[in-house]
């Protein structure tokens, strides 16, 4: 498999020296050079000839184009989307470019994928990087054939003359490595009215390795010499190994070597536990039936999920622990409001469940850590194997391998330094395998939360006083990730009587980013909470959502943790969606209904109108989808857009209707998929339509923004169609059926 | 350990494993065949499947002694010949289904095999043939308009859709 070389990007020896004149005084591209790292590279590239004026483009002298693609690629799509970029302004053909994975290197700028930020922390200089190299090979051309550049133009891989004299980008390939890097103001990029491969419908360029099966993932990776490595971590959290059966262990067949790790002490960092290595997979697992360990399980065992619920139902009524916002009277509002209504609502803990579990190999030898990882954050791994385990970030070697689902869960590296440091203990090159039970029960989770809702109407059905007493789950000491309100979440703001407040439980239990992170569950409460205030005002939902988003066009952040709303892009994106969906225009026979649900998330507004229909004995079936999106001027690749949002609907949809963690002592009751069910393919929607609303603004990602408006959606529609009204997750849990 | 002897991919493969060994850490340790994926060790995610004469198996939950001369087709020989893609994987490509692409070799596994029996499923039939298989990805819509692009690529209509 290529990830056993190292992907060192060319760039010979006279561009190096170009790049490095350039570094401290404004190179287009300051951000991704670092001298060091382009000295190392240089010394293979020097031979090759290839001109490579930065380190993701390489053309060879016989015309072969290569762009490097520096982000983790987990699904989402971004190593055929960004390279896309660099096509585009390139004027090369899509189909006669290779695209290569980097491995992490300090010399690509920042390598992290996560929070739907690949595509619009990258575009803009993607497009300057294209857009600069085309300029020096239409520069070269003009030199030789000495003539103007500008009566020269690009078109598929080749320079042509207004006479029409042709010249190839591999046959410009010496001159244009003789030219000086052109400064940004110097570079002309191609505007967007005469793009022909952004928007278009591309194929993910790894398609044909995926489809036939070829090695591609980190779990397919095979060393010469490779040792197979499991990790028997303590069923409750954080808990330490003080002693297992290590010598019965190490004489079962197939075992090279059983030990324990003492760990960091960190639940989210490397954990306690006994590594078995064998020479199979196979005998790793069989071995690890027979181990038997005694653990220290510490107070985490005090902990369990429904004693949190107990005490948070206790607490609900009393002052929470923090006032995140206080405007107007929300309780003396609610008092005097024409009709005032309270719910609480309730999501648990739920898994990432990434079909490829938890893997990495990794060597130790000569004081140098190489490592092989589907790492979502490359830089906060080395930092971590680094803190953990002493090895300076310069004796570190990651290579990135693509990832089976991400989700957030890659986003942390314990199952990383796990690898790493039994591959300390191992010396030859070893692959740490998890098992599905081992990636349920220590996965980062999605912290589960309550909110205790009031909220009032006027005489007119406005909503004029809104309550939360929101309690949600923290460790070491702050909420986990997704695990707390900001100051501005919707509907503040919105509404003149507002006051929301926050308690958190302190657990031992680790948790994460999950798409879309807080989002995920705060769009549900939202989008819901507002219905059931319609309902009870006898309104229409969607002219008391449209009350809301009001008539402003910018709804500042306060500044702590919120966020600015382009009110206009709100308010357009929803009357565009329902227009879409056909809202207002259908009768629905009772056990079938409509819902809306919208939200901005990931600098991404988008609004969803679900069709449901639910049978007489509660059995929910989604029909339609509407989905409108705003994320700006321009979609990328836009079967990668449309399998994001497609994806990111099911997704939402899943999490509502079948999964929960239930966490008793401390420790996780599911394990597998038998008690643990993602959603199957009879479940999803019958159809999705996905709308773009096309703005002026940023082009914007799309890993998240589609997920946090379908439970709202469902929910709502399910409430029209039978009267039931949703405010637990996961949807099993309410009993749907009518009469 | 013991020896075993394999047909796999039209190939006669021997190894030697415990007779315990899945066939699923046969295939991706000892014959470096690794297409075929681990999901959950216990036949509910389907990312394991591959044919036993013809017909869809689980090769997590199949132990290598109980494959005896059965034709094992894995995804890496499920095209027709070198080269060339079977109609599922043409369908798959054309329409970019795979996410992070993990499950795609089960489902294509499993869609080829619902093909061979019903060359026109509705999408009802498809639900229930591909239950098996989960898609965390959640690429459902693209798998049943797959399967449907490839009963058509089958029976010789080979215009691309977009």
């Amino acid at each position: 498999m290529s990830t056993t070389q190292m992907h060192t990007a060319s760039v010979n020896r006279r561009s190096f020296l170009k790049l490095t004149g350039l570094a401290g005084g404004g190179f287009l591209l300051g951000i991704y050079i670092k001298p060091g790292a382009i000295a190392e590279a240089a010394e293979t590239a020097a031979a090759t000839g290839d001109f490579a004026p930065n380190v993701f483009v390489r053309i060879s002298p016989t015309g072969v184009v290569t762009i490097i693609s520096k982000q983790p690629e987990m699904g989402q799509g971004v190593k055929t989307s960004l390279p896309m970029i660099i096509a585009e302004q390139l004027e090369v053909p899509w189909d006669e470019i290779t695209i290569e994975q980097a491995d992490f290197h300090a010399k690509y700028g920042g390598q992290s994928a996560g929070g739907s930020n690949s595509t619009p922390g990258n575009y803009d200089n993607f497009h300057l990087l294209g857009a600069t190299v085309r300029t020096m090979l239409v520069e070269a051309a003009a030199q030789t054939w000495g003539v103007p550049a500008t009566e020269c133009r690009a078109e598929k891989a080749t320079v042509i003359h207004s006479s029409g004299k042709k010249l190839t980008y591999g046959q410009l390939v010496a001159k244009a490595s003789t030219l000086p890097v052109p400064a940004k103001e110097q570079v002309k990029l191609k505007p967007a009215s005469e793009f022909k491969l952004l928007g278009r419908r591309i194929a993910q360029v790894d398609t044909r390795k995926i489809v036939t099966g070829q090695p591609l993932f980190g779990s397919d990776l095979k060393l010469p010499g490779m040792l197979y490595a499991v990790y028997e971590k303590c069923p409750a959290f954080g808990g330490k190994a003080i002693d297992a059966n290590l010598d019965q262990i190490k004489r079962l067949p197939g075992v090279k070597d059983a030990f324990i790790i003492a760990g960091s002490g960190k639940v989210k960092e490397l954990n306690s536990g006994v590594a078995i290595i064998a020479d199979s997979t196979w005998s790793a697992f069989s071995a690890r039936k027979q181990l038997k360990v005694t653990w220290d399980e510490g107070k985490v065992v005090e902990e369990s999920w429904d004693g949190f619920v107990a005490k948070a139902r206790a607490d609900a009524a009393k002052p929470g622990a923090t006032v995140l916002r206080a405007d107007g009277d929300a309780e003396g509002a609610l008092k005097t409001a024409a009709k005032s209504i309270e719910a609480e609502y309730l999501y648990p803990f739920i898994s990432h469940a990434n079909l490829e579990p938890q893997t990495t190999a990794a060597h130790w030898r000569e004081g140098i850590m190489e490592i092989w990882s589907p790492a979502q954050i490359p830089n906060s791994a080395v930092q971590m194997v680094t803190r953990v385990l002493g090895v300076p970030p310069e004796k570190i070697i990651l290579h990135l391998t693509r990832a089976g689902g991400g989700f957030g869960r890659r986003i942390s590296a314990d199952y990383l330094v796990e690898a790493a440091a039994i591959a300390q203990k191992v010396g030859s090159p070893v692959k740490l395998v998890w098992t599905r039970e081992d990636d349920l029960k220590h996965d980062h989770f999605r912290p589960g939360g309550l909110h205790f809702l009031k909220g009032g109407v006027d005489a007119q059905g406005k909503i004029v006083a809104w309550k939360n007493h929101f309690f949600t789950f923290g460790e070491g000491g702050s909420p986990g990730s997704g695990g707390s309100l900001n100051k501005d979440e919707l509907p503040g703001r919105m509404i003149p009587n507002f006051r929301s407040e926050q308690t958190m439980f302190a657990t031992g239990w680790p948790m994460g980013p999950w798409r879309a992170p807080g989002s995920c569950v705060f769009g549900w409460v939202f989008n819901s909470f507002v219905d059931e205030l319609a309902h009870a005002a006898g309104r229409d939902a969607l002219k008391v959502h449209l009350e809301l988003l009001g008539d402003q066009k910018i709804l500042a952040t306060s500044g702590q943790g919120g966020r600015e709303y382009n009110l206009e892009r709100f308010r357009n994106v929803v009357n565009f969606t329902v227009e879409k969906s056909g809202w207002g225009t259908k009768k629905y026979p009772k056990g079938s209904g409509i819902g809306l649900g919208y939200y901005f998330s990931h600098r991404g507004y988008f609004a969803q109108v679900a069709e449901v229909s639910v049978s007489k004995e509660g059995q929910l079936k989604v029909d339609r989808v509407v989905c409108g999106y705003d994320i700006g001027a321009q979609i990328v690749n836009l079967s990668g857009a449309e399998n994001q949002i497609e994806g990111s609907i099911v997704d939402g949809l899943g999490a509502l209707m079948t999964q929960e963690i239930d966490i008793v002592r401390g420790r996780v009751v599911q394990s597998n998929f038998n008690d643990y069910p993602l959603l199957r393919i009879a479940d999803a929607p019958t159809k999705i339509e996905c709308h773009q609303l096309k703005t002026v603004f940023p082009t914007t990602g799309l890993g998240e923004p589609a997920l946090p408006p379908i439970a709202g959606a469902v929910c709502n529609a399910i409430f029209a169609a039978t009267g039931k009204r949703v405010r637990r997750m996961p949807l099993s849990r309410t009993d749907l059926s009518w009469s | 350990m013991a020896k075993f002897t394999l047909q796999v991919n039209g190939q006669s493969r021997t190894v030697d494993v415990a007779s315990d060994t899945p066939l699923l850490w046969v295939l991706r340790d000892s014959l470096e065949l690794v297409g075929t994926k681990f999901g959950c060790g216990i036949g509910l995610c389907g990312a394991c499947t591959v044919h036993l004469n013809g017909v869809p198996a689980r090769a997590c939950m199949t132990p290598v002694s109980t494959v005896g001369r059965m034709k094992v087709t894995t995804i890496e020989g499920l095209a027709p010949a070198a080269g060339k893609l079977h109609p599922v994987q043409q369908a798959w490509s054309e329409l970019d289904v795979a996410q992070c692409g993990y499950c795609q070799p089960g489902q294509i596994m499993t869609a080829a095999a619902l093909l061979k029996d019903n060359p026109n499923p509705s999408d009802t039939d498809i639900n229930d043939a591909m239950t098996g298989n989960i898609c965390r990805c959640a690429t459902y819509l693209r798998i049943r308009a797959g399967v449907q692009r490839a009963a058509e690529i089958a029976a010789g209509k080979t215009e691309a859709v977009t």
